[in-house]
């Protein structure tokens, strides 16, 4: 009879234990690798030997076999986890500089040149037009709970109005109560609310912002882009002027020979609403691919604002009336630099970059 | 909603051309999306009989098919195989031009010419059907050699595809849109033909009908119909429903549909024989009934939803054992299904609470053509008119049905329609102009509104139009039809003017100037997601509060994120990629912190009417700068926050080296921006920790600088300093150079000492540090800080006795530090 290979295991793994437990870097430990958990270990030379056993007696000690080597492994990895730790300890040691004792002068700053972001730079275009007609710029939160994103903008829980815009809904609250907003319109809601607390209307605003919809990206959508969007709430408001400054904009934004006009839509908010579209900035008009030869490409929406959103924020629609537009930043940069695929925006490649100065 | 011209010019008569349709519908906001030309390239179409099929040596996807089109045998090869001889199919002869362009000519395959080519419903735009030949014995009596678009009673069409908006409930029918084009240019709406209940025994006396919430169910007519025969429906229906994007079942079920799309109501039609005791009724569903709808999913009724004011109401149609039979308004079951051998059909025709129906189609996820409907608002008085038009319809195939006399008809509750009082000043202060009372007459009555008075008028809107609201918003309601019809392009264009000035806010202008000086400082503005993986998160900070999206697009965008720095060594990854690393990338946005473990949680109105305090996520702009220029590391980082706080006037924040200062930067090269007055955090500076460079590039490791500033801070410090505006004019004496260089503790800061030092006496101008030694022949803990001091007085020229003693008061002052001369 011959002794099982086996005989011995016992021991073979002590050894590998006292190795692994030995090792006191982790250069030292990876060099010993495979020894230990790898080809050139004897757990699988023992391995190999098993091919002699009888059936019955190689699947219990291929069994034995297997749980050594399991234990041995994870000795090795909770070995190389200490010395991997105790290496970067080291290394972050060796690494110490105290900023505070940076020499400005000596730090050899390469000279280069930067880029701003092709949507930041839009915005600001855009700003500067409607801060040159008489309007302020305000900012508003990118999380927002349903009142402001919809019910005080006449969308109430439910409404199928609510499927024009796909929403992600924020996991704060009862379900569905808090979203990341689908348009700029809530900003709206908190100048209002903010006006009537403060008695400080009329308003003249413009609200720029990052807003987000749950629709797979595509060439001409991102599921986060960005909206500008304005309110007028003053006195002896009308449609005539909401047509007027949608005129002006697209005058001073797209060129003197652009021009806009309205045709009847729906948005919950708005009271006569209307789209608006402005002349093709591709053909200037004459009909190509872009405007599907209509000579006319749509921008936004707009409309007088819905008596049920004043009366949700306790303005007093007898004595204030007012307007509100809103179109996507992103378009216009899209549209302005003709770039094919708005995927690109968020690509941040420096090769896109780089164009943009 | 596709509209076919032929069906529309059954109730207004139009002569204008396609382009002038579709732009008068643009402008009164029934906006064409699409416009087919149906029939186009079908001229030319022959019916042709099979005489015979034959095998070609040495084809097996291609036969040779003898047919005959009037003039004689043809020989076509044909590859596909669903026809027998006897068939008729059509033919496209040599030089017929399909629709789309495709040019028949003479062609050989196998060695056998091939005079035409016969086609499938998809090749002549019928249909999508392209299982094989279009075989035009189930459609029609065929007859050999008659053009196809006669045979088939078919003439060239147009189909608009129109989009509805929402609050237009009266526009999605052919009718609906009929009556606006006739109102804009003042035409006849002509009435539906209409059958009438037929003589004799009564509805009551076969079935039975009731409504037990009548809140839900504001109306429910059940009408019986007798003898019927369930047979395809007539060519010329079939091809309506086709043209409108819905497929023809049979006759039965085709009417309903036909019905739906021409007035707007939708009907069910229920096999009487499976429905018990003959009886439907409308109620509330329970809490753990069930219902297998028509699309084989089986539905708990009654569950609450997620989403505000979600109780879980299901409207459900029973029968009279109180069976559910299906889900009102929007599904039925397939229990009572019209089947081939149905011969008396109950029809349902009713009003549902749009919100109920809404709620119950959001929340089984189950939209239907009738609940896309009801959810709008159907006009709760068309129900029997609808029904009327159903047997009309019906009898065209199936001229023996009888519709029993006096249809059931229960009421629930139904909205009255509006009476609202419009004066002329409230159209001139909307809309900027003043109308004519017969503009109002004409625009409002042309869309059945009732108007009385020529200003002010009282309005009274159809029961079509439930979108229209009382009061105010009714007003603005009724005022948006009056400009609609009238014409948005007519109306006058003013551009305001008001006194107060525009202008960005102080943070807005600040964001520029601090976005314009990191441009300027070398940084390409990136846009990095919002939207990341709990793995990425976990590198920064694990287990950590997150803010969760609950229905994200995939799992790696489910979180808000925390921090930019993610994306930005992400981003900068990818560049140095592709051989531009050598970049600094920087964005300004905003990063997102759980409101359980925010220092400054946002609270806001919410809940169901805003009634509630909720508190939501801090929202902390923030600037994050990843420099990866070939040199760059945490050294480059507090250069360029120097330059950006010395261009913004900032010269009170202090770098303070920190160990483990923030997650994700390099524990031992790291620094704190600290406002000295106040110790308040400004932000940070240093390296990206090596940690997470490996975990988020393939990239070799390298250090990458970051800075990374809490705009909320920063802005109000720009703004403090921008508010001081007292500037001091430099002395005219010459200014004294002295080198001082301390050995002093590790633990002292260096700007500490300088600070000492500038305070030690009068005529100390300034104090830089220029050398930083660190060395063996320094005491251990020790590092050698060497300083540029320059000293000058306002009133005379310092003299060497004056210079010295200053020097020896730093000397003396560094002390209090511990800081001794090093000689």
């Amino acid at each position: 009879m011959t002794t099982s290979p086996l005989a011995e295991l016992s021991t073979h793994v002590a050894d590998l234990i006292a190795r692994i437990e030995q090792a006191l870097t982790l250069a030292d430990l990876l060099v010993d690798e495979p020894f230990i958990v790898g080809k050139r270990s004897i757990l699988s030379t023992l391995q190999k030997s098993l091919g002699a056993l009888a059936p019955e007696e190689r699947k219990d000690a291929g069994a034995r076999l297997q749980d050594a080597r399991r234990g041995i492994e994870e000795a090795f990895a909770v070995r190389r986890a200490l010395l991997e730790e105790e290496a970067r300890a080291e290394q972050l040691e060796a690494d110490r500089l105290d900023l505070g004792d940076v020499v400005i002068s000596q730090v050899l700053a390469p000279l280069s040149v930067g880029h701003p972001g092709i949507v930041a730079a839009t915005q600001r275009q855009l700003e500067d037009v409607f801060v040159a007609m008489g309007f302020n710029v305000s900012d508003g939160p990118e999380v927002e709970s349903d009142w402001y994103n919809f019910e005080a903008l006449n969308i109430p829980p439910a409404h199928p109005a609510r499927g024009m815009w796909d929403t992600f809904y924020v996991d704060l609250g009862e379900p569905e109560t808090v979203v990341l907003r689908t348009h700029t319109s809530p900003t709206q809601i908190h100048l209002m609310e903010q006006a009537v607390a403060q008695d400080a209307l009329p308003i003249h605003s413009v609200m720029p912002g990052r807003c987000y919809r749950r629709d797979t990206p595509d060439a001409r959508h991102l599921a986060t882009f960005h909206q500008i969007e304005g309110l007028v709430v003053d006195r002896g408001i009308s449609f005539a002027d909401l047509a007027g400054v949608i005129e002006t904009f697209t005058h001073a934004y797209f060129g003197a020979d652009i021009s806009s006009r309205l045709r009847p839509a729906f948005f919950p908010f708005t009271e006569p609403s209307a789209e608006f579209e402005i002349t093709c900035t591709i053909c200037r008009g004459d009909g190509c691919r872009t405007c599907s030869q209509t000579g006319w490409i749509e921008l936004g929406g707009c409309g007088m604002l819905d008596p049920a959103v004043f009366e949700a924020v306790g303005i007093d629609g007898d004595e204030w009336s007012g307007f509100a537009f809103g179109f996507g930043i992103d378009r216009c940069a899209q549209m302005r630099h003709q770039i094919a695929d708005m995927r690109a925006l968020i690509d941040n490649d420096v090769r896109f970059l780089r164009q943009f100065s | 909603m596709k509209i076919p011209l032929s069906w529309l010019r059954d109730y207004v008569d139009l002569d204008e051309s396609i382009e002038e349709l579709t732009s008068i519908l643009d402008d009164l906001g029934l906006v064409v999306e699409g416009v087919e030309m149906v029939g186009e390239g079908l001229e030319d179409v022959i019916v042709a009989r099979v005489d015979e099929i034959r095998a070609i040596d040495g084809a097996d996807r291609v036969r040779l098919v003898i047919v005959d089109a009037g003039e004689g045998p043809l020989e076509i090869v044909c590859g596909a195989m669903n026809f027998a001889v006897g068939n008729h199919v059509p033919l496209a002869p040599v030089g017929a031009v399909l629709p789309g362009g495709f040019e028949i000519a003479l062609r050989k395959m196998r060695g056998v010419t091939s005079n035409g080519m016969l086609c499938s419903a998809r090749e002549l735009r019928l249909s999508e059907d392209h299982e094989g030949l279009y075989i035009l014995d189930d459609v029609i009596e065929p007859v050999v050699g008659r053009p196809l678009l006669e045979a088939l009673g078919m003439t060239r069409d147009v189909v608009f595809d129109i989009s509805i908006e929402g609050n237009r409930p009266d526009a999605w029918s052919i009718r609906g849109v009929a009556r606006d084009l006739a109102t804009r240019l003042g035409r006849e709406v002509h009435s539906a033909v209409l059958a009438t209940p037929d003589e004799g025994a009564t509805s009551a006396t076969y079935a039975s009908a009731g409504i037990e919430d009548p809140d839900l169910c504001g109306r429910l007519t059940v009408s019986v119909l007798r003898d019927v025969v369930v047979r395809p429906s007539p060519a010329h229906l079939a091809r309506r429903l086709t043209m409108a994007g819905m497929r023809p079942i049979s006759n039965v079920v085709d009417a309903s549909n036909l019905v739906m799309l021409e007035l707007g109501q939708p009907t069910h039609p229920y096999d009487a024989a499976h429905v018990a005791q003959r009886t439907l009724r409308a109620r509330r569903a329970r809490n753990g009934e069930t219902l297998t709808t028509l699309d084989d999913v089986e539905r708990a009724l009654a569950q609450p939803g997620r989403g505000l004011g979600d109780t879980g109401e299901d409207c459900v149609i029973v029968d009279g054992e109180d069976r559910v039979l299906g889900l009102a308004g929007i599904m039925g079951g397939a229990a009572s299904e019209i089947s081939a051998s149905t011969t008396d059909v109950l029809l349902e025709a009713a009003y549902f609470d749009p919100m109920s129906i809404a709620r119950s189609s959001k929340r089984h996820a189950l939209r239907s053509e009738a609940s896309n409907r009801f959810e709008r608002g159907v006009d709760p008085e068309l129900a029997l008119v609808a029904v009327g038009r159903f047997v009309a319809l019906l009898r065209e195939s199936n001229p023996e049905v009888r519709w029993m006399a006096e249809p059931l008809d229960v009421a629930g509750n139904v909205p009255v329609p509006p009476t609202v009082r419009l004066r002329e000043s409230d159209l001139q202060r909307a809309l900027g102009v003043d109308l004519t009372s017969e503009d109002v007459h004409r625009t409002l009555e042309g869309l059945m509104f009732r108007v009385s008075g020529e200003g002010p008028w009282t309005v009274t809107a159809p029961s079509a139009r439930l979108d229209v609201r009382s009061g105010a918003a009714g007003r603005a309601d009724i005022i948006e039809e009056i400009a609609r019809l009238y014409g948005y392009s007519r109306l006058p264009r003013r551009t305001p003017t008001w006194p107060e000035p525009g202008a960005l806010s102080d943070r807005q202008r600040i964001r520029r100037r601090l976005r314009d000086t990191v441009v300027d400082l070398g940084v390409h503005e990136s846009w990095t997601p919002t939207l990341g993986s709990d793995a990425d998160f976990d590198l920064l900070s694990p287990g950590s509060a997150r803010v969760r999206v609950t229905n994200p697009l995939a799992s790696e965008e489910s979180v808000l994120r925390s921090s930019m720095l993610v994306g930005l060594v992400r981003a900068w990854g990818k560049n140095a990629e592709r051989g531009l690393g050598d970049v600094v990338l920087g964005e300004i946005g905003n990063v997102f912190t759980h409101p359980e473990v925010a220092t400054m949680p946002r609270h806001t109105r919410g809940g169901a009417a805003g009634a509630v305090s909720l508190a939501l996520p801090e929202e902390n702009e923030r600037l994050t700068v990843v420099l990866g220029r070939d040199n760059d590391d945490a050294r480059t980082g507090v250069a360029m926050w120097a330059a950006l706080a010395t261009r913004l006037g900032i010269n009170d924040v202090v770098v303070r080296s920190s160990d483990g200062a923030a997650f994700g930067l390099h524990p031992t090269r790291t620094a704190q921006l600290v406002e000295r007055g106040t110790n308040r955090l400004v932000g940070y500076v240093g390296e990206v920790d090596p940690r997470l460079f490996g975990a988020l590039t393939t990239m070799a490791p390298r250090r990458l600088g970051v800075l990374d500033v809490d705009l909320d801070v920063l802005f109000e410090l720009t703004l403090d300093a921008e508010l001081d505006q007292f500037v001091s004019v430099p002395g005219r004496y010459p200014v004294a150079i002295v080198d001082l260089a301390f050995v002093v503790s590790q633990a002292v800061h260096a700007i500490d000492l300088a600070e000492v030092l500038m305070a030690a006496a009068d005529v100390v101008e300034d104090v830089t540090l220029f050398d930083v030694y660190r060395g063996a022949s320094l005491p251990a803990g020790t590092r050698s800080l060497a300083y540029n001091v320059r000293f000058s007085s306002s009133e005379k020229t310092l003299s060497e006795s004056d210079i010295g003693a200053a020097r020896e008061a730093l000397i003396e002052a560094a002390r209090a530090l511990d800081a001794e001369l090093r000689s």
